[in-house]
């Protein structure tokens, strides 16, 4: 079986700051990781590789630094990987976006098992599962948590499907599927391992290719912001009017606390 | 190309859908139609008339009888052929955020998924969704002739007028069959009460210690007459509380009058899912734990010793 993993690199979230007169974040650099649910896409790949036998290949886009950092999914399992990390990918959208990645899937030509997060870290549109699938005519199943081949006695050879467990707000749908399919993961799915040093240090062995837009058969006009059908008049951080009371001593916040929840009538006299 | 189209699986989110979807058709000059696709022939259709629609496009194929995202959205694409749609709404539920993107990849359309505000601007569609992690609020606009928008379920509430006709119009939709097998259908355990519509929240994140002592938190919550959620690690990772009681962006929004966040750092992914709510109160050991600045009250200390303090305190003023 032939597993590929898309993984999309993003700036850590928790380390942004927001100009205080402006409102608008500061993104300029911060560190880069993987999202969540990427990370569980990655996990659950190498798990049926170790399970199951299969070749785990991992197709991430991002900025220059992914050459570095795409040695941890190496590290963690993966047999080799592909970076779209020509700055002209930069800057699409969704609809641009899942064309550089289905381009890029259709040039590493077999795959039975497409794993991607649900939605990523940064937008969480949940866009390109969907897109990506209609782009391959393939079935698609998002928010899956739970991931099960069907295979009998275990052997590759005798692959027939996947069961697999999809997150409703309500109920857990348990769908069968065959292959190839586009799988959108959350992390309920596995707890991702860390990669050990030892295996970061060996990773550099394994192959990393670098694609671009030739490689990929796509042109410039075709991505980046040139392409893009929806754009982005603004970006800013809601105004929050909070007062910002803070209390070191525990006695006086508990004391006036009660004060305000009593003036506010939330705790009845 | 003219029409404006509503859909989702769920009725109530459909006629939310309609009260926006109302107003924009009156701005814009454009029909105001309701897509409905199943396996059977709805017998409810009036609803939908009496909240905006002027057509409701009935779309019954047994191809239709689980949801398959790949065969829905090719059912939807030829009603928004037929119906001449340029603004497609869909409700931003899980199924219709699987869905709404490869509708949009099939017309090749932009698409803005999860949005919180829609208007108006020099006769365009203006629409807010969060971004950044929930750090920001993105304001975008689709430039494709078509453009595919899930709304956030509850942005927009139901708003019923008079009875009135409307169009019911058939569908023969031309579909292939998924070929992926439903097997099941397991309810989600729930944590009872619905957060949302808590008057009083308590927020708790992964400064409890033990699962035990959510029942110092439930009598906090009996005192101030409230419900309890949580962040995302305490319901999904440790599986203390249900996951409807998650708060968050993957989880739910709220907006109750006090929300009061206890042992919760403040990582947006969670705190974006508070930021409606009217007061906000914390309680945190971490002098710098983020959470305070977006907080109208903070105390600084430790859970253990403020939160029985704070039920002594209400229960002694009462």
């Amino acid at each position: 079986m032939n597993i590929i993993v898309c993984m999309k690199q993003v700036i850590d979230l928790e380390q942004i700051r927001i100009k205080p007169e402006t409102r608008e974040p500061v993104t300029q650099g911060l560190p880069l990781v993987f999202g969540d649910f990427e990370k569980c896409a990655l996990e659950e790949a190498v798990r049926i590789k170790e399970k199951h036998g299969a070749k785990v290949t991992v197709l991430a886009v991002g900025t220059s630094k992914l050459r570095d950092t795409i040695k941890e999914a190496l590290a963690i399992g993966a047999d080799d990987a592909i970076i779209l990390v020509d700055p002209v990918f930069q800057g699409s959208d969704a609809m641009a976006s899942a064309r550089v990645l289905a381009k890029a899937i259709q040039k590493v030509g077999q795959y039975d098992l497409i794993l991607m997060g649900d939605s990523s870290a940064d937008e969480y549109s949940g866009e390109i599962p969907p897109r990506v699938a209609e782009l391959l005519a393939l079935p698609q199943i998002g928010c899956v948590r739970e991931i099960e081949v069907i295979a009998d006695s275990g052997q590759i050879s005798e692959l027939k499907g996947l069961r697999v467990v999809r997150d409703l707000e309500k109920t857990l749908e348990v769908v069968e599927i065959d292959i190839p399919v586009v799988i959108g993961v959350t992390s309920e799915l596995n707890i991702p391992r860390l990669a050990p040093l030892s295996a970061i240090l060996k990773a550099s062995r394994k192959p990393l290719i670098e694609w671009g837009l030739e490689d990929i058969g796509i042109t410039a006009e075709e991505v980046g912001p040139i392409a893009s059908v929806v754009n982005e008049l603004s970006n800013l951080t809601p105004i929050q009017d909070r007062k910002g009371v803070l209390f070191k001593d525990v006695e006086e916040g508990v004391v006036e606390l009660v004060k305000v929840l009593d003036r506010e009538g939330i705790v009845a006299q | 190309m003219s029409g404006i189209l509503i859909y989702s699986e769920v009725e109530e989110t459909a006629l939310g859908l309609l009260t926006i979807g109302k107003s924009l058709s009156t701005k814009l000059d454009k029909a105001l139609s309701v897509a409905l696709l199943g396996n059977e022939t709805p017998d409810q259709v009036e609803t939908y008339f009496s909240h905006g629609a002027i057509h409701a496009y009935i779309g019954s194929d047994s191809a239709l009888t689980h949801f398959q995202a790949s065969v829905y959205a090719e059912a939807l694409a030829q009603v928004v052929t037929l119906v001449k749609a340029d603004i497609i709404l869909i409700g931003s539920t899980r199924r219709g955020r699987e869905l709404a993107p490869r509708l949009a990849q099939k017309l090749s359309a932009g698409c803005v998924t999860d949005a919180v505000h829609l208007s108006l601007q020099d006769q365009h569609l203006v629409i807010e969704r969060r971004a950044l992690g929930g750090n920001t609020v993105s304001t975008r606009v689709i430039k494709s002739p078509q453009q595919i928008i899930t709304v956030m379920p509850k942005i927009y509430n139901a708003e019923p007028g008079d009875i009135c006709e409307g169009e019911i119009i058939p569908v023969s939709l031309d579909l292939v069959p998924s070929s992926t097998r439903v097997l099941e259908l397991r309810p989600k355990k729930a944590g009872g009460a619905n957060i949302e519509d808590a008057e009083v929240l308590i927020c708790i994140g992964r400064g409890l210690n033990n699962k035990e002592d959510l029942a110092l938190i439930q009598t906090l919550a009996d005192t101030l007459g409230g419900m309890i959620g949580c962040t995302r690690p305490i319901s999904h990772d440790l599986h203390w509380l249900t996951e409807d009681q998650m708060v968050g962006l993957s989880g739910k929004e709220v907006s109750p009058r006090l929300c009061v966040a206890i042992g919760i750092s403040g990582q947006i992914q969670h705190t974006v899912g508070m930021m409606n709510a009217e007061m906000i109160v914390s309680i945190n050991k971490d002098a710098n734990a983020p959470i305070f600045g977006i907080s109208d009250y903070g105390i600084i200390g430790d859970l253990y010793e403020v939160v029985p303090m704070l039920i002594e305190r209400i229960q002694h003023d009462l």
